[in-house]
């Protein structure tokens, strides 16, 4: 604007009109467009299905027992006593135990991949482990069986005369006798950790692997060990993928069905003694029933199933949004 | 080591900055020749940074000069398939001497990135104390003899950045500018009391009042710390250093140095033909 020109010239202009930003797609783009669209709507409409008819086949369950379904532990639907209580306390013992065994090691793992191994060891690693969390989880289940179930006999024997006095929970019925440990909700647990410790690794790794070159070498130039580098800049990355990991671990330990139902014994009580024989979990218990079920017994069963599924897509939707929202999970695939 | 075996006494008097950084070290590299794999990068190196000195790096893209910091406090060594031959002198102590841990050598030999890298969630406080938490020095943190304070508020004030966040201190790091952040790494750098600092095109991403502010700060830290610089701008060399050398890297062979000297003879009184055309602007 020239000095000469009076400013009020510029108020008395007319705003043009706006005009349109939108632009007519080609073709291959709205049929890609529809197609992607049709399938997500698909996923969502699954999902929905499942729950609406699980919701639906155990209505008559539910309204028979009403919210004794949620505190009884028996399951005798022939005396229409019956409820998840004893199912639900097991389901978590034993994911949690998964979790006590899997988290340590996952977490040692994946530091290990991700910082320490060296580069020509490195791909075959991630390899592996990918390649472990994709073996079904009845060979874990043939494995659990067949090697580890005889082999946690003697820790579970040991942990219980040794530390049983201090910790009463660990003590078991008949101590000296194998058979008093061989279907527990210990050893469930332990194979169980077995199973989810590849999908921890997994997470754990990719997200200590994004943690950036630049933070990392100015803790390293500032004189730190590679400890003190991993400690000041890659776990605090790290720290949503590693509670993100550890939750979709957990919710994977919920469900898992047959390694549990291949080991333990069941038995329909809250499970006070996790080195003694004798637990039950909901996915291993639904699994058991199914075949011989009808009428309410069923509708029980699909009950048991819908609290099961809301479970562990409540966790595995938590675990999503806290690795979303964090720095280091923006980019990764849970 | 505490803080207070190096620490000058006025330090503790409140309101007093903490005192100065020990002597500004020397680096002298002799005959450094550099590879990554079978890639020869570097040949037959020879440089003197005096103490107290600000010695700028200046050459082409590719020439080596960004190695060859990286040589200076054993980064380069990070670097899969690094290899070197040579020797470093520190003070007269080879820092590759096999006895000498390499941590120990980056502890005295500080290094500042092109992208700033502030430890992004940490807070600016616990930003510049990172190098003493991180090499396990312990700092008063309570208490009236708070060393902390102090040595945070020197190390900020060194950097020129204290003004700026005395009031925000414990806000983190990654909620600072570029230009703040990059200073930040320069006070980071400073509280761990290096004898020398190493600067891989500091101000390269900084726009002009950053830059201004950067090399005020260098300026004002060459009486503390050696200062070792690599930079593509040709003013800048001539604004912050003491000392000039030009590296070039001929095609397909290794870089080296073709001229070096103070700062007033390499660009005004060049005695290389190829130094007068890349101070001037004709290539590079």
């Amino acid at each position: 604007m020239s000095a000469e020109t009076p400013p009020t010239l510029e108020l008395v202009r007319p705003v043009p009109q706006r005009r349109s930003l939108s632009s007519r797609p080609t073709t291959s783009d709205r049929v890609f467009v529809s197609g992607s669209r049709l399938a997500a709507i698909a996923t969502l409409l699954i999902m929905g299905l499942i729950g609406y008819f699980l919701t639906v086949g155990a209505w008559p369950a539910l309204e028979q027992q009403g919210w004794q379904f949620f505190t009884e532990k028996q399951w005798l639907p022939e005396t229409g006593q019956y409820g998840i209580a004893g199912l639900l306390e097991g389901t978590v013992l034993v994911g949690v135990i998964a979790l006590i065994v899997a988290v340590p090691v996952s977490f040692g793992a994946a530091l290990f991949i991700s910082e320490y191994a060296p580069p020509a060891l490195k791909r075959p690693l991630v390899t592996l482990v990918d390649l472990m969390a994709a073996v079904p989880a009845v060979i874990y289940a043939i494995w659990a069986l067949i090697f580890l179930q005889a082999q946690l006999l003697s820790v579970a024997q040991w942990l219980s005369v040794h530390l049983g006095g201090a910790l009463p929970f660990l003590t078991v019925k008949t101590p000296d006798s194998p058979s008093s440990y061989t279907s527990s909700a210990f050893i469930a647990g332990v194979a169980v950790g077995f199973v989810i410790m590849p999908t921890i690794t997994s997470i754990m790794r990719e997200v200590f692997s994004q943690a950036p070159v630049g933070e990392r070498e100015g803790a390293i130039a500032l004189g730190a060990t590679k400890w003190g580098m991993i400690r000041a800049v890659v776990l605090p990355f790290g720290r949503a993928g590693i509670i993100g990991g550890i939750m979709l671990g957990l919710g994977r330990a919920l469900g898992e069905t047959i390694v549990v139902y291949a080991l333990i014994s069941p038995i329909f009580d809250w499970t006070t003694h996790p080195l003694e024989s004798g637990t039950n979990t909901i996915a291993a218990h639904i699994a058991s029933r199914y075949s011989e079920s009808n009428g309410n017994a069923f509708a029980g069963l699909l009950a048991a199933g819908m609290v099961l599924f809301a479970f562990t897509l409540v966790i595995n939707t938590a675990a999503g949004i806290v690795v979303s929202r964090s720095r280091s999970g923006a980019a990764t695939e849970i | 080591m505490t803080i207070t075996s190096t620490a000058d006494p006025v330090a503790d008097a409140p309101g007093s900055p903490a005192s100065p950084a020990r002597k500004p070290g020397s680096l002298v590299a002799q005959d450094v020749h550099a590879w990554f794999g079978d890639h020869q990068v570097l040949s037959a190196v020879d440089l003197v940074m005096a103490a107290g000195e600000v010695t700028a790096l200046i050459g082409p893209s590719g020439c080596g000069k960004s190695t060859f910091l990286r040589i200076l406090n054993r980064m380069h060594e990070l670097v899969p398939g690094a290899a070197l031959a040579g020797q470093i002198l520190l003070d007269g102590q080879d820092i590759y001497d096999p006895s000498l841990r390499p941590i120990e050598s980056r502890r005295r030999v500080g290094m500042v990135f092109q992208k700033a890298n502030p430890f992004p969630t940490m807070s600016i406080y616990d930003n510049v104390l990172a190098g003493l938490s991180l090499t396990g020095q312990k700092v008063k943190r309570r208490g009236k003899d708070n060393e902390a304070d102090a040595l945070v508020e020197h190390s900020l004030r060194s950097a020129g950045l204290w003004d700026e966040v005395r009031n925000r201190l414990g806000t983190p790091g990654g909620s600072l500018s570029g230009g703040q952040q990059q200073r930040l790494c320069i006070a980071r750098s400073l509280a761990v009391r290096p004898d020398v600092l190493l600067m891989d095109e500091p101000c390269s991403a900084l726009d002009p009042t950053s830059t201004r502010r950067v090399e005020e700060t260098i300026r004002q830290i060459a009486s503390e710390v050696t200062v070792v610089i690599v930079t593509h701008n040709m003013q800048q060399a001539q604004r912050v250093s003491d000392r000039c050398a030009f590296f070039l890297a001929a095609e397909g062979l290794p870089g080296h140095i073709v001229e070096q000297g103070s700062t007033s003879d390499v660009f005004e009184r060049p005695r290389d033909e190829r130094t007068a055309d890349y101070v001037n602007g004709r290539f590079g």
